[in-house]
């Protein structure tokens, strides 16, 4: 469980990039911090694996206060997936970019071949074990990091903007995969502010603009409150704007995905022939 | 990454910082030369006190404070360097003389003219002003280019830096533990994804230049250019009464050193 | 008019054993606002540098086929010749600025050309405004958001006045506000000043509706070209995993249990007002 109690975080430079941020994040947990680019999602799951410590108030996970452990010991719980895999990948074969971390975190020459194995394969990337990670396309390298992370089967995982430069089916397998996570009773925490992958994955979502949480709920009732999702400067999903232009013909408002658009839709036309 | 706060570009502007960069630098080279030819204590002490107004005109107190007091910890070094020397080898076992400290403290202080001079310059001068200098003062424009840019991406390269650190300790990774091999060897994950993302962002940068039609012409021409207005001829003008005053006294009148004016 | 026409295309990246792309034959007319999508790696970009001589002078690699652009084979032309008629704007803002301050990269190719300062100064301050950067023109890049950053690269290139811009996706790093800026810059580029646009996106959602021609690659072929709604609609597209605008999907989803739009909607506004006249005769 991740407790974030009344967190405020300014950087060295002056900018105040947190004011006042409380929030529980439990166990099992899918969620999706959402906003615009500036509006303090990164810096505040940043906080989670200790990387920032906060100015003011607190982040305990499980019990541990954040301030008082190394960044190493809090890793082993909290896995943090970075935008870019670029910023990351410095090893000459994928597999041992992918022990990298084990061996870090001092686990045994047995425990990390079977983990590394376990890693790769989860990823679908056995077949690059021994390519260098440069070699490999931008959505490849995207899953080698994946793999690192995932390798030391952390209980919170976070991923930082994982659609930037995805294509269509690429998301989709990424959503798959956090699907398959998260039935694992992983947490898994996404920031973004692609809205229609959220859209796609409905998980509770938190809403932050300019350092602060303006809502959190249930993805279908905050990406479809038009005046919420105009605060945040992010735009509804298509399908709400569709049924947002409907709503004089007594239609749910509240609809983000195109099968439930489809149910409501089909219930409607065929009750009324 | 504090120690590439000094290279951020800030854009401020005053009368200083609107002065033709070819004119401060001049003037910058008046002041060294003066400090050069002068090596008692008076005229020194009248030295600092001139590029003051300019600090106070520009606004650039506090910046200009911390490097002087960087410079300080070198001033320390010098003065003692200079007194223990010239003590040991010429006036040991004797009491070490009032006029040998006044040497020292004038060799300390024409150092302490020097960075002042320069950090004035470099303080109240834009990167951008400064490349736009070198450019009108023939230096080639590949030069001047890759002076602008590498300015540019200081700052880029540090965020980057920064990111790659938290990336690298989000796997665990520890950069104070171990012996010194150990700790240099920690630095491996955190320089190969910075080079590499160098020779990349390097590579995506030609492409931009050549799709803007980089060496179409072997006479570039400029938006910008450098002219000369009352107030840089002033300080030119002022510049060379310097030099030409300093010359003068340096050549013709006997400077007495602070003992003996205080004699007086 | 045709803008730009290629004619059995065919690529190969020095080093690389495959083609990157394969035999491609496209016509773009002048004014169009074309979409250029596939899944990742399928040669876009490659596409892309075809267009304004990077590809084969920067490069190297074996081209084979045609490429004309505004009249100009291609590999009888210098890239600094092309660059004034067709501009590239790039995916990453941060890396195509150069300059300490937006006016200064604005003039970069400018003053390449060996623009006369007057002259400069007026395209300079007219590119600025229609990109509706005006008061941004001291600052450096360093202070801008992503969303800024990628309108004064747009500038750069608007400032040469080139017949063709592409655009190789140029919001992946944008948030949704910041993205839409940029859309609306270029549909005002297109639409006003007639600059054929061609758009490199996956963010089909966002960016279909500007279009009027949609042109989609696979493994370095083209496998679709032609009007949008066509071509989101088509089966290949789903095959290939294209993500069609949610309107299209609807509609499609729709039209397999038996309901049937009148056309097939890219926006969701057409899509609403397409559901108003069948949820009215009901």
């Amino acid at each position: 469980m991740i407790e974030v109690k009344d967190l405020c975080f300014t950087y060295p430079t002056g900018v105040e990039a947190l004011k006042g941020i409380t929030l529980t994040i439990d166990d099992g947990e899918f969620l999706a911090i959402m906003g615009q680019n500036g509006a303090g999602k990164t810096t505040l799951v940043k906080h989670f694996n200790g990387l920032l410590k906060p100015t003011k108030g607190e982040v305990v996970v499980d019990g541990v206060t954040t301030g008082e452990v190394s960044v190493a010991q809090l890793a082993r719980k909290v896995g943090f997936v970075f935008q870019n895999p670029d910023h990351q990948l410095f090893c000459e074969t994928v597999e041992e970019e992918v022990a990298f971390a084990l061996r870090n975190f001092g686990f045994e020459e047995n425990a990390i071949k079977k983990r590394v194995d376990w890693a790769l394969n989860l990823l679908d990337i056995t077949q690059y074990r021994q390519t260098s990670p440069f070699m490999l396309s931008g959505g490849e390298r995207k899953r080698v990091a994946l793999a690192s992370v995932l390798a030391w089967d952390p209980q919170v995982v976070i991923l930082d903007e994982p659609t930037i430069g995805q294509d269509h089916q690429q998301k989709e397998k990424l959503r798959q995969f956090i699907v398959q996570l998260n039935a694992q009773k992983k947490t898994v925490i996404v920031v973004t502010h692609d809205v229609e992958f959220v859209a796609e994955c409905n998980p509770r979502v938190v809403l932050m603009t300019e350092g602060k949480i303006l809502a959190e709920g249930p993805a279908e009732e905050i990406l479809t409150n038009q005046k919420l999702v105009a605060q945040a400067s992010i735009v509804p999903p298509q399908i709400t704007q569709i049924f947002l232009g409907l709503s004089d013909f007594g239609l749910p408002t509240n609809v983000i995905d195109v099968h439930e658009a489809r149910r409501i839709l089909l219930d409607i036309l065929e009750g009324a022939s | 990454m504090s120690m590439f706060e000094g290279f951020r570009f800030r854009r401020v502007s005053s009368v200083i910082h609107r002065l033709d960069p070819r004119v401060k630098f001049f003037f910058v080279c008046v002041l060294f030369v003066t400090a050069i030819l002068f090596s008692k204590l008076p005229p020194l002490i009248l030295l600092f006190f001139v590029p003051l107004p300019f600090v106070l005109a520009a606004g650039v107190q506090r910046e200009w404070i911390r490097s002087m007091r960087g410079a300080l910890f070198f001033a320390v070094i010098i003065f003692l360097f200079n007194f223990v020397f010239t003590y040991f080898s010429t006036q040991y076992p004797q009491l070490p003389s009032a006029s040998l400290l006044e040497r020292s403290l004038a060799m300390t202080l024409r150092f302490l003219v020097l960075v002042e001079s320069f950090s004035v310059f470099f303080l109240t001068t834009s990167p951008d002003h400064l490349g736009l200098a070198l450019e009108q003062s023939h230096v080639p424009y590949e030069f001047c280019f890759a002076f602008t840019t590498a300015v540019r991406f200081v700052p880029v390269l540090a965020d980057e830096a920064q990111t790659i650190m938290d990336a690298q300790k989000a796997r665990g990774l520890e950069l104070e533990r171990g012996n010194f091999l150990k700790r240099v060897r920690n630095y491996i994950p955190i320089l190969i994804p910075l080079i590499v993302g160098a020779i990349r962002r390097s590579l995506e940068l030609a492409e931009a230049m050549e799709s803007r039609a980089w060496g179409a012409s072997e006479k570039r021409t400029n938006l910008y250019v450098l002219k000369l207005k009352n107030a840089d001829y002033l300080l030119a003008f002022g510049s060379v009464l310097m030099l030409i005053f300093a010359v003068y006294v340096w050549r013709y009148v006997p400077v007495p050193t602070l003992i003996t004016l205080l004699r007086l | 008019m045709a803008v730009i026409k290629t004619r059995d295309l065919t690529y190969t990246y020095p080093g690389a054993t495959k083609a990157s792309i394969k035999d491609v034959s496209i016509t773009i007319e002048k004014g169009e606002f074309v979409v250029l999508t596939g899944p990742s790696g399928c040669g876009k970009t490659t596409l892309c540098r075809c267009f304004n001589g990077l590809i084969p002078l920067f490069y190297g690699g074996k081209l084979e086929g045609e490429v004309v652009v505004a009249g100009c084979k291609v590999v009888e032309h210098s890239i600094y010749e092309l660059a004034r008629h067709v501009g590239l704007v790039f995916q990453n803002p941060e890396n195509q600025l150069f300059a300490l301050s937006v006016e200064k990269d604005v003039a970069f190719g400018l003053e390449n050309l060996a623009v006369s300062r007057d002259e400069m100064r007026k395209r300079v301050d007219w590119a600025l405004q229609i990109t509706g950067i005006e008061d941004l023109s001291e600052r450096s890049p360093h202070e801008l958001s992503g969303g800024q950053q990628q309108r004064v690269a747009i500038a750069c290139v608007l400032a040469m006045q080139p017949d063709v811009m592409i655009l190789d996706e140029p919001t992946s790093f944008l948030d949704p506000v910041g993205a839409q800026k940029i859309f609306e810059v270029i549909n005002e580029l297109n639409k006003e000043l007639g600059i054929t646009v061609i758009l490199v996106e996956h963010r089909l959602d966002l960016a279909s509706k500007y279009a009027n021609h949609v042109i989609v690659m696979d493994e370095g072929k083209v496998v679709l070209d032609g009007e949008p709604r066509g071509v989101f609609n088509s089966e290949k597209a789903r095959l290939i995993g294209v993500g069609v605008p949610k309107a299209t999907r609807l509609y499609q989803i729709l039209g397999e249990n038996g309901i049937r739009l009148g056309r097939v909607p890219v926006t969701s506004e057409e899509a609403a007002s397409l559901l108003r006249e069948v949820l009215k005769r009901d």
